[in-house]
């Protein structure tokens, strides 16, 4: 049996109704610690963009055939290292390498489609649990 | 009279119509669907409209904001116009350039240089 490689140990939880003051309120806490274990703006910038991705794809794809109030769940851990960020709904999960290439030619014009794109262009790692419903995201410092 | 408070600056001038935007971060879904409806209208006020958004105080972009201007784009091309998009932070350029969409809008450096090149 493998183990599940979207875990991140001694992380800590939170439950996130849609609410975009409770989600504002989670990242700017991941990033005031990032900022504290010595990650730039630089780096902030990425790993905002790629949380806000991963929690809007949660809400509004991940748990579109759930009840209106699921939550969704995100846990992290900082170090001097690394960021690491999971962000799991409560939805059946989707194939995430069946996503169809946003920069191929035809797709140029399509409004959706760019999220998991933009995460895997700024993280350092993206990995999904089997069903897709989770989502690890690791930024590492450049050594 | 209630009404829902604006996102957004607009000014027009020789035809242009400029966009700015209220919020540093343009994350929000709720306000990107407010946002992209307050262009829409503006869009529709005239026959061949030629807009030019500026991202001067924007520090944050989602993909669903970049999903609203491609919609604003073909909006904009059904109706013969011309959109323009200027004053883009270099860290937010960058998110244009991977997604490959500075080749799908016309992006200059400041909102002048935007405005001077409207056919």
């Amino acid at each position: 049996m493998g183990s599940n490689p979207t875990v991140i140990r001694d992380a800590t939880r939170v439950e996130l109704a849609k609410d975009r003051g409770l989600i504002d309120d989670v990242i700017e806490r991941i990033l005031a610690l990032a900022a504290k274990h010595g990650f730039d703006a630089g780096s902030g910038f990425a790993i905002r963009l790629a949380i806000e991705e991963a929690i809007t794809n949660a809400f509004v794809h991940g748990n579109s055939t759930m009840p209106h109030d699921a939550t969704v769940t995100v846990e992290y851990r900082v170090s001097d290292c690394s960021v690491d960020v999971a962000v799991e709904d409560r939805g059946p999960g989707f194939n995430p390498d069946r996503l169809p290439d946003p920069t191929r030619e035809e797709n140029l014009s399509k409004p959706s489609g760019r999220g998991v794109m933009l995460m895997r262009a700024y993280m350092t790692e993206v990995v999904f649990n089997d069903s897709g419903n989770r989502v690890r995201l690791t930024y590492r410092r450049e050594s | 009279m209630a009404q829902a408070e604006s996102r957004l600056r607009v000014s027009d001038r020789d035809g242009v119509t400029t966009v700015e935007f209220v919020d540093r971060n343009i994350l929000d879904e709720a306000n990107i669907q407010a946002i992209s409806e307050e262009i829409s209208a503006l869009i529709d006020r005239t026959e061949t409209p030629k807009l030019l958004i500026s991202f001067s105080n924007v520090d944050h972009l989602s993909s669903a904001a970049l999903g609203a201007l491609i919609t604003i784009n073909h909006r904009v091309r059904d109706r013969e116009g011309q959109l323009r998009l200027a004053n883009i932070d270099p860290q937010i350029y960058e998110v244009f350039v991977i997604t490959r969409l500075n080749k799908l809008f016309e992006i200059h450096d400041t909102a002048d240089e935007a405005s001077a090149s409207f056919a």
